[in-house]
This record gives C-alpha cells, structure tokens and sequence, in this order.
C-alpha cells in the first residue's frame, strides 16, 4: 500500500501548476471566457507543445507520457484550483478513454492527434430527458450499408463549441431504457447533418445544444462493439468521474483556502472574525469535507483499474464529493458574507463550479443509488 | 500510489488470523456473546496470550517491546482482531500510559513500570478528569505538596478528586495529573504522578452509566503519600507528557476496523429484520440509504487514516490531523450503533438483566443494543470532547 506520488508525478503536478500561475490567474480567466470563443486556443497549443500534457495519461508507444488515471488525477486537480475552461476532461480523459479502450483500429492516430493537441473532443450521450441513466437513449443510429445513419438530439454537451470530434451514444437496437443495444461512435462535429447551438454554462465554460439530422458515418465510426457498448460507455463515464474528482479537490482546497484568508482579514466588533468559535468550528467542518474528499478520490482513482470495484468506489467517491461541493461551496459563500455574492471575487465563481461538478455525470442521490445498488443489492 | 498487499504481507495476514484463531479463549468468547460485564481475569486472558507471543504492544519501540511492523501489518493486524471479535487491548496501560514512560520517563522508571504494562501484571487507570475540569482538563485543582517525610525521603502529599476513571474499580496502579504549583498558569503548574491504588486514602467509588453498567468511577484522594521518583518528567512539566498521551489516545480512536466489522453485522440484522412492507429492511429505500451512506462515510474514513499513517511512516507522528480521524471515528461508531438500535425496532426495548431462567426476549443479535447505543454517546465526550477537538484543528492545523 502506498499513497504517495513518483518523482515523474510530482514533477507533471509542478509543470502545469507554474505554467498556470502565469497564465490563468483569475483576471486573465475571466477576460477570456467573457468573449469568444470561450476558450484559448494558444493555452491548449501551450499544453500540447510546451507542457506535453495532452498525452499525460497515454502509454509511450502511443507517443504520450505513459501515465494513467493518477497523471489524469493530478492534470484536474491543478485545473481546479485554476477554474480550467480549456476540454482537457472530454478531449484527453473521454475523447482519449473511448479510443484507448474500444481497440478502434484508427484510435493510434485519433490519439495521436489528441496529444499533438489538434483534435478535440466533447462527449454527446446526455439527452433533454434521459436524466442521468447513461441507457435511456433515444438518439438511434441505424445500419445504413457498411455505415450507419444517427438521428436525435444531445443535451448540454460540454466543450462542444471547442470540439473538433463528438463521441456520440446512440441506440442501435432495443427499447428506449435497455442496456443491450447501445453503441458508441466517433464523428466529426462538421459532418453533414450535425447542428450545435451554442451557449455558455453557469460556471463559465461553453456547451451545445446538438441535432443529428440523417448523419451518415462510415462502418470506422463505431467505437467498441455494436449494441453492446454500455459496459465501455460506463468504464469512461467511471474515469470521467474521477477525474472530475480530481477537479473538485483543488476548487475545494480553493475554496477553504479562500474563506480561512477573509475570515482572517475581515474584523467586525473589533476583531478578525475568524477569531469566532461558531466560524472557526464551521471552517473545520469544510476541512474535514475537504479531506474526506481527497481520501476518497485518491481510493477511487485507484480502484479504476479494478473490474470488480470500479464502480462502487467510484460512486462512493462521487457521494462524498457531491455532498462536501455543497458544504464547503455554500458555506464559503456564507462566511464570505456580502462579498460572497459579489462576481469581482473568485469564490463565487469556484462556488459555481463546485455545484456543477456536484451533478456532474450523476448527483449525489443518482451515485447514492448506484452505489446501494453495486453494495446491498436490489431494493425489495 | 497503490492498494495492493504484497506475498509477504498476505501471509502476514494469514499468520495472524491463524494464530487468533487457534489462541482466542474460549471462555472469553463466550462471556461476550451473552453480552455480559467481563470480570478482571476475563480482561486479562487475551492480553497474558498476547503479551507471551509478543504481540500485546505492536506500536511500542522494538527496544520495550514493540514488534517492530510496518503500518499496513499494523493495520492488517487490526482488521484481523476486529474481524474475529476479538476484544481489543485495554488501552490504559500499553497505549496511554507506557508512550508516555518511554518517552518521557528515567530509566530506572522504564525498567520498573513497562514490564508490568506489557506483560498484563499491573493494570493501569487514568486520573486525569475531575469535576470541574473535563473540557478545560488544565483546570484541575487536585493538590500535591512536596514533604520531607520522618523517613528522610521526599513524598507528594495528594487531595482531590478524580472522575470518570474507566474501570478503576480493577486497577492496581493508576496515572494522575496534579497540581504542584497553584500558583502558576494553569498548564505549568502540572505534573505526572504513578500511583499505587492500594496507598491509604484512595477511596474508588462506582459511577452507573445511564446503561446501567458500572464502567467509570470517582476516586477521592485524601492525603496520599507518593513517593517522589513516582513522578514522570519534570515537575510542573506534567502538561508535556499529558498532551502527548492524549494525541496517543486520538490516533487509535478511528476505530476503522471495528467499525468494519460492525457495519457488516448491521448488514446482517438488517436482511433478516423486516420492513413494513414485509420485505428485508436492508430492501427498505429509506434504510438502505442511511447504510448506503454510513458505508461511504466510513470509506472516507478508512483512506483518510491509511493516508495518516503513510504520513506517519514518512517521520510525521500522529498530528493534530488525527482530530479528524476522533471526529469522524466516533460519529461513524455512534451511527452504526444507533442504525443497529433502530434496525431491532420494538427489541430495542428489553433492558438486559438477568432474570434468573435464561428467558430473553427478541433475536440474539437484538442482545445489548440498547446498552451499547447508550454507552456509545461516551465516545464523541471522550478524549477530548469532539467540539475540543475542533478547536484543535482551527488552531494548530488552519492558524485560526
């Protein structure tokens, strides 16, 4: 057993964090995201060229660094504490996770690709009234020849308005909720047929409304096996979440850090406030939710690798997150007092993403359930 | 970063649940499976079995004792005492005490108390708490003035009162915390004294715990004569040793593996108890939850203590980072406990007495519920109140 990190992993978490020192800071952020496109081009050149990043988590044969869901661990977690727009979640850690695992005879170049930081990707499998069941599906993809034919439409798709590629689930046979029939495929987002309305999200990231209209792919479109794709559509979905995980740790650390310093500048009846048992005690709680956090990322990130665990530690892991985003989220804006509702501050903003990250690929009562299910078995 | 054991980890483990297996006392076991209060020898079984094969003491340097294992055989072996129920070490002499001796203590005084603790022959009790000083422990008034007895020889002169001195009534010697100078801030004018509970003027009197046991107890001290090379440390320097044993305390008192082990046997009730709906309660979508949860709680809590001992393997001791694991130890034991209570539903009611023609009412597992659910409040007060140690952690790990 052992809970620490390699040199070479140390070494990944320095590189990004001083490169985001210089280049994310919050004005800089904020400048950025409030105009278009919505994201920084040269900041994702900057991670494939000068940071090599982009391959963190791909084996050296592929031409990455020959790391796995820990680099990805720690990539998000400097990408918290900095409120990261740039699709390095859908792009390296979905994107690059269909690819890996589906044994897609294209996916060396799509990967490479991904690593040299020229394709992009975002994730189209929710859809207006599916929730969060990753089966409910009622996008279909229709054997058409050697292709297929997609129609239907995705909801709230993430870094879509900065993709070059969608990962698409569709059904390809069976009823609306059924686990067989389901299939995973890679499209180009400016195929013939796919439509994108743009807008951006609360926490100030970009996202897309997406049609599909008769989109004929090619039989290579298909990643993993036809109609049977849930079990590699959940495998991702897991390494999405804990990854997302990782994200949660540094905008947590931000946002205990953030409330310790004002409550330790900010005096009212003559003192520093954090001098109040009742605030002191509260900030406690937020670090206790804090560290509770970490535990549990650091065993879920672990636990990807195994079959049997995966997705039991990962929702557990995703429990304990949604629950510590809405204590320490609320509570920091609650000790910031007015300031906390102010936009010039950045604990609102870290607050945002802190609720986002809570529904993210499930809330805490969709993984509560998951989790008594994979646990205690069916409910009687 | 990894979870895997490795060989010889495994047959590390294999080797001490055998040798559990094979040595646990029979008689034992079955005194706790009728839920009944153990008496001095039945405490003392299991600790003489460990202490003879050299196990009674892991966390104690090689040199006194200690075994020398790594955290994660530490933390296998803790797992695997849990899993066989099997009662844990009294904490008073090996875990609280003896940290204290080797580290603070002469050599002489090492040489004379640690065999004693190890080997199960001295029971041990605490004198730190009195009726005016819990919380605020720094507070505490019981007096000891320095003599020059007839015999030529310097002694403490000892008055007060001690409170909730777990299980004094089998103790031979116990570890008291004085006040040497009353006129000094209260945390210097403190020393560490041993104690021989059969010196004359020591009156131990029976506390009943609102459960009905008689665990704690008042000891009134009225003139005792100690000697002084019974004290610990430096005089007025007492505080020292009491803030390390205390953070001692707070390192064990997770709790994990038992917690495990207990949240299995909840499991196990709650599949055989029904719920309204006549299904099994664990099927029942508003108790399976509160499971659910607590499950996750104390994975939380589980990784949160393997990464404080990974800490402590590195050189870091037991910080004040281990008031998160008394926190979060102790809510996770008192929920276990009150979701068991509530699984039982109406046989949580029969209080435990002995009726005299072996009658009780409800399942075995029903046996003590009640009991160990009113006792179990104990553990957030303990140790340092759970609110303390909240103020230990704003001040010592946030800066507040």
């Amino acid at each position: 057993m052992d809970f620490s990190f390699t040199e070479e992993q140390s070494m990944l978490r320095d590189t990004v964090a001083s490169y985001l020192a210089d280049t994310y800071d919050f004005d800089k952020r904020r400048a950025a995201i409030s105009k278009e496109p919505g994201w920084r081009p040269e900041v994702w050149k900057a991670f494939a060229e000068e940071l090599g990043i982009l391959g963190a988590p791909f084996s050296e044969e592929l031409g990455g660094l020959g790391g796995g869901p820990i680099e990805n661990m720690i990539v998000m977690e400097e990408f918290g504490k900095a409120l990261v727009v740039e699709p390095y979640l859908p792009t390296v850690v979905i994107g690059g996770g269909f690819l890996k695992h589906s044994g897609h005879a294209g996916a060396a170049d799509l990967i490479g690709e991904i690593i040299a930081g020229t394709a992009t990707f975002a994730f189209a499998y929710a859809e207006p009234k599916g929730r969060y069941n990753l089966a409910d599906l009622t996008t279909t993809a229709k054997k058409d020849g050697a292709g297929w034919v997609i129609n239907g439409m995705k909801a709230v798709v993430v870094g879509a308005p900065f993709a070059s590629h969608l990962i698409v689930t569709a059904r390809t046979s069976g009823g609306q909720r059924d686990a067989q029939g389901i299939s995973v495929f890679v499209v180009p987002k400016d195929a013939q047929g796919v439509s994108t309305r743009d807008y951006p999200t609360v926490d100030g990231n970009r996202a897309s409304e997406v049609t599909f209209e008769n989109v004929s792919v090619g039989a290579d479109a298909l990643l993993g096996p036809a109609d049977n794709g849930l079990p590699l559509i959940e495998k991702v979905v897991d390494e999405a979440i804990a990854a997302t995980c990782g994200e949660a740790i540094g905008v947590f650390r931000k946002l205990h850090e953030g409330t310790l310093d004002y409550t330790k500048q900010r005096k009212q009846f003559g003192a520093p406030i954090s001098s109040f048992q009742v605030l002191q005690h509260r900030m406690v709680d937020m670090f206790i939710q804090l560290e509770q956090s970490i535990s549990m990322t650091y065993m879920a990130t672990i636990k990807l690798s195994d079959d049997a665990e995966r997705s039991k530690a990962v929702s557990a892991a995703k429990v304990q997150i949604g629950k510590a985003a809405k204590f320490i989220g609320q509570n920091a804006i609650q000790l910031h007092g007015g300031m906390g509702m102010t936009d010039e501050m950045a604990i609102g903003h870290y607050f945002k993403r802190a609720t986002l990250i809570e529904s993210a690929f499930g809330n805490t009562d969709h993984h509560l359930g998951r989790y008594e299910f994979l646990s205690l078995g069916q409910a009687a | 970063m990894n979870l895997d054991f490795t060989p010889e980890e495994n047959a590390f483990r294999d080797e001490v649940r055998a040798f559990i297996r094979d040595n646990y006392p029979a008689e034992l076991r079955a005194a706790q499976d009728e839920h009944r209060a153990l008496t001095k020898e039945e405490y003392l079984l299991w600790h003489r079995i460990l202490a003879k094969k050299g196990w009674v003491a892991p966390s104690w340097p090689v040199e006194h004792g200690g075994t020398g294992w790594t955290p994660t055989q530490k933390y296998i072996w803790s797992e695997e005492l849990a899993n066989a129920d099997a009662l844990p070490v009294l904490p008073f002499g090996v875990s609280m005490l003896a940290p204290v001796v080797y580290t603070f203590g002469t050599e002489e005084q090492k040489q004379r108390f640690l065999p004693g603790i190890y080997n199960g022959d001295v029971w041990w009790c605490q004198g730190y708490s009195e009726p005016g000083a819990g919380s605020d422990l720094a507070s505490l008034k019981t007096r000891a003035e320095r003599i020059t007895a007839d015999d030529g020889k310097e002694y403490y002169i000892v008055n007060g009162q001690k409170t909730w001195t777990t299980l004094g009534q089998h103790a031979d010697w116990g570890f008291f915390l004085v006040r040497t100078d009353p006129d000094a801030k209260p945390q210097s004018g403190i020393s560490f004294l041993l104690i021989d509970m059969k010196t004359p003027g020591i009156t131990v009197r029976p506390i009943i715990t609102l459960e009905g046991g008689h665990e704690v107890n008042d000891v009134f001290l009225d003139n005792v004569k100690v000697p002084v090379e019974n004290r610990i440390f430096h005089e007025n320097q007492g505080w020292t040793c009491a803030k390390a044993l205390l953070a001692h305390e707070r390192s064990g008192i997770a709790g994990v593996a038992r917690s495990k082990r207990n949240l299995e046997k909840l499991r196990t009730i709650a599949k055989t108890e029904r719920s309204d709906a006549g299904g099994s309660l664990l099927g029942d979508a508003f108790f399976r939850r509160k499971v659910a949860e607590l499950e996750i709680d104390l994975s939380a809590l589980e990784f949160t203590e393997l990464r404080t001992l990974a800490g402590e393997s590195s050189g870091k001791g037991p910080g004040p980072e281990s008031s998160i694991l008394k926190i979060k130890g102790t809510e996770i034991q008192q929920r276990l406990q009150e979701l068991a209570l509530e699984a039982v539903g109406h046989y949580g009611a029969p209080f435990l007495r002995d009726l005299g023609d072996n009658f009780q009412a409800g399942p075995d597992y029903a046996r003590g519920l009640a009991g160990e659910y009113f006792n179990g409040r104990k553990t957030s007060i303990y140790g340092g109140s759970n609110e303390i140690q909240r103020n230990i952690i704003a001040k010592m790990v946030l800066g507040l």
